[in-house]
């Protein structure tokens, strides 16, 4: 038997344990790039959802509104049905916690001597990284829908789908490490995130809504992660004002018009509450 | 011998083979009012494998639980590799390694990339990553699955690859929770095979508990843990020289006679209805004598040396529940291990 002279753990120095919190965020990540490369099924399972909803309620919609000087429902929905692809994969990443629980791999990172924070924004940055990868794979069917893609769009849809992808990772996160079970998983998918998509104005605008559907479309975190996607999106598509007032893309509280800028800061804020929470519940798991 | 810990520079040792690595004080854990561990105290020493034998809710979960920082003691004092387990909970982490009874690997993953991932948490220097990774697959006999995924290994690699795993860090002790029940015999054998090579080659201390009495038979000492106690804790042959002698059963062809011949040459003897039952110190070598001094034709002897199970019998008054493990006694091992000795 060979004889590879092997050190043991000498005790951590403070100014390595940074940097070893920082690869244990990276090795976590890592793993979940590594079964998202593998699992080729879930990726092409995570495209037909969307492209179903497009085509179903796209054209179904498109005879009733009609198209205006060129821009139509299925141009309106894209952005909001690649949103919909990355919060969906987003969640569903986050919540895969409730898997590793299920096959006995979370407790191999529990039991680490490892900060459960670092462990935590792996674990989400990780699950945000495949959420913006599947969205961003969408972008393939902008050609069939006329969606006018330019080198600064696509930079700047990445940019947004990472943010919105942290956020609804993070919040995966969260809300698995306070379930115990699978079923929980199910109806968590059913009252929160159906809900969560269909009130954020990801397919069909949020004007005209009664005003108490309008308030809970302004406390829904996704309204303001959607409407910079849409924003982006129109402002490559050079569409008319007849258009853009058919087909409206902003956001309006307390009768103000939120700028993009702010909206970004709101997806933020709601970013840095979700990694707190994500944080926590990781620290409490047992 | 001791390739693992070779160079050991946080203790400075050539290894002391009585050096206690695991320190226990008068524990004691409770759940409510009930005592699951009810004051224990014992040592495990550098080197040895040890092992926790009890009965169902004898509290050796709760025990191994707290040894290894999973659960807090409600009482008294812990050292594992001379940490205090309620008080630095993560240095005991790096200086242990974990093997559950239920499975902890990522069958997606290979089991190069399991074992990497166990490295960056378990904080292995990246330069040695490479090295420990072949090192210790090469002592559970994987090497050439390295690059194979989980999914695609038996139970018993996948059980192979977690005691490699656990070793990845270089432990001090190495906590084996109740390996499992739905192994075949052959894994058991390769299982045990591995433990004492760790042993042998890595001088790695194995701490394991255990409610078999053929599996507790390997261990050098031995905990007999009975409603949250140790009722006895020695080395198998000692626990068991401990309840008694052996017994030389003795059938011939009149029995009254024998009885009564061994009985005058001053054996401590009892009439049975097989024949003549003799209490003698060692049992085969005191054969030919007692057939000698029976003074009648012998038709048949039986020999029997005290098992655990006597010896568990004797401290609790109840017999520790045998199962059909008893039947899957790896011969192999047995012969190997007895050439250890
Ligand atoms: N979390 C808990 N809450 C209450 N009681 C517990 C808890 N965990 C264990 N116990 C009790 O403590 C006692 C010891 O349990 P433990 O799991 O340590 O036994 P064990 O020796 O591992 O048994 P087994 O061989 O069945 O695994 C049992 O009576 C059990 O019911
Ligand atoms: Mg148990």
């Amino acid at each position: 038997m060979s004889t590879v002279p092997l050190r043991p753990m000498i005790a951590q120095r403070p100014e390595t344990v940074l940097r070893d919190e920082a690869r244990t965020t990276g090795m976590v990540w890592l793993r979940e790039l590594i079964r998202f490369e593998r699992t080729r099924t879930r990726i092409l399972s995570g495209l037909i959802q969307p492209v179903l909803f497009l085509i179903v309620m796209g054209y179904g919609m498109a005879g009733l509104v009609g198209s205006i000087e060129g821009f139509d429902f299925k141009k309106f929905m894209f952005p909001g049905i690649m949103a919909m692809s990355v919060v969906t994969t987003a969640i569903f990443s986050g919540m895969s916690i409730v898997w590793d629980r299920e096959f006995g791999f979370l407790r191999e990172m529990l039991v680490a001597p490892t900060s459960r924070a670092s462990l935590a924004l792996g674990k989400t940055a990780g699950g945000a990284t495949v959420a913006a990868a599947q969205g961003t794979i969408m972008l393939i069917l902008a050609p069939a829908i006329g969606v006018h893609l330019t080198g600064a769009l696509v930079v700047e849809i990445v940019g947004l789908e990472l943010l919105m992808a942290i956020a609804l990772t993070a919040f995966g996160v969260f809300v698995a490490t306070h379930i115990e079970r699978m079923e929980g998983f199910q109806v968590v998918m059913q009252m929160l995130l159906f809900p969560m998509i269909f009130l954020s104005g990801a397919l069909f605008p949020l004007n005209g809504l009664p005003d108490w559907l309008t308030v809970i479309t302004r406390l829904n975190p996704l309204t303001y992660a959607v409407a910079p996607l849409r924003q982006v999106v129109f402002a490559a598509q050079h569409m008319t004002p007849r258009a853009q007032a058919r087909f409206p893309s902003t956001v309006e509280v307390f009768g103000h018009t939120l700028s993009i800028g702010a909206e970004i800061a709101i997806t933020a804020g709601f970013a840095a509450i979700f990694i707190a929470l994500a944080i926590r519940g990781f620290s409490r798991t047992e | 011998m001791c390739a693992i810990y070779a160079e050991d520079e946080q203790t400075t040792r050539p290894t002391d083979r009585r050096r206690p690595v695991v320190e226990v004080h008068d524990l004691v854990r409770r759940f409510g009012e009930f005592a699951a561990v009810d004051g224990i105290s014992f040592d495990v020493i550098e080197g040895e494998v040890f092992a926790f034998l009890g009965p169902n809710g004898a509290g050796k979960s709760t025990t191994i639980n707290v040894l290894c920082t999973l659960a807090h003691p409600t009482a008294g004092r812990v050292l594992v590799a001379g940490f205090d387990v309620t008080a630095h909970p993560k240095a005991v982490r790096r200086n242990i390694g974990l093997v559950f009874q239920d499975q902890t690997l990522d069958d997606r993953l290979t089991a190069q990339e399991n074992l990497r991932f166990h490295a960056v948490l378990y904080r292995v220097p990246s330069d040695q990553v490479q090295a420990r990774i072949a090192r210790v697959l090469e002592l559970v006999d994987l090497s050439d699955r390295r690059y194979d995924l989980v999914s695609e290994f038996s139970g018993g690699m996948a059980r192979r690859l977690e005691i490699a795993r656990a070793l990845m860090h270089v432990p001090r002790v190495l906590f084996l929770a109740e390996p499992p029940i739905g192994l075949d015999p052959q894994t058991r054998v390769l299982m045990w095979e591995d433990v004492l090579r760790l042993r042998e080659e890595a001088g790695v201390t194995v701490f394991l508990t255990t409610h078999y009495m053929d599996e507790a038979e390997y261990a050098d000492r031995i905990a007999i843990i009975d409603h949250g106690r140790i009722v006895a804790l020695d080395t198998p042959e000692a626990l068991k020289a401990a309840i008694g002698a052996d017994t030389v059963e003795l059938s011939t062809t009149d029995d009254t006679l024998a009885t009564a011949a061994l009985e005058r040459v001053g054996y401590r003897v009892e009439a049975v209805p097989e024949g003549t039952r003799v209490y003698v110190e060692k049992g085969e070598n005191a054969v030919p004598a007692l057939i000698a001094a029976a003074g009648v034709p012998v038709r048949s002897v039986h020999v029997h040396r005290p098992t655990l199970d006597d010896v568990f019998l004797h401290h609790t008054g109840r017999q520790i529940r045998e199962s059909h493990a008893e039947a899957m006694i790896p011969a192999r091992v047995r012969a190997w291990h007895s050439r250890r000795r």
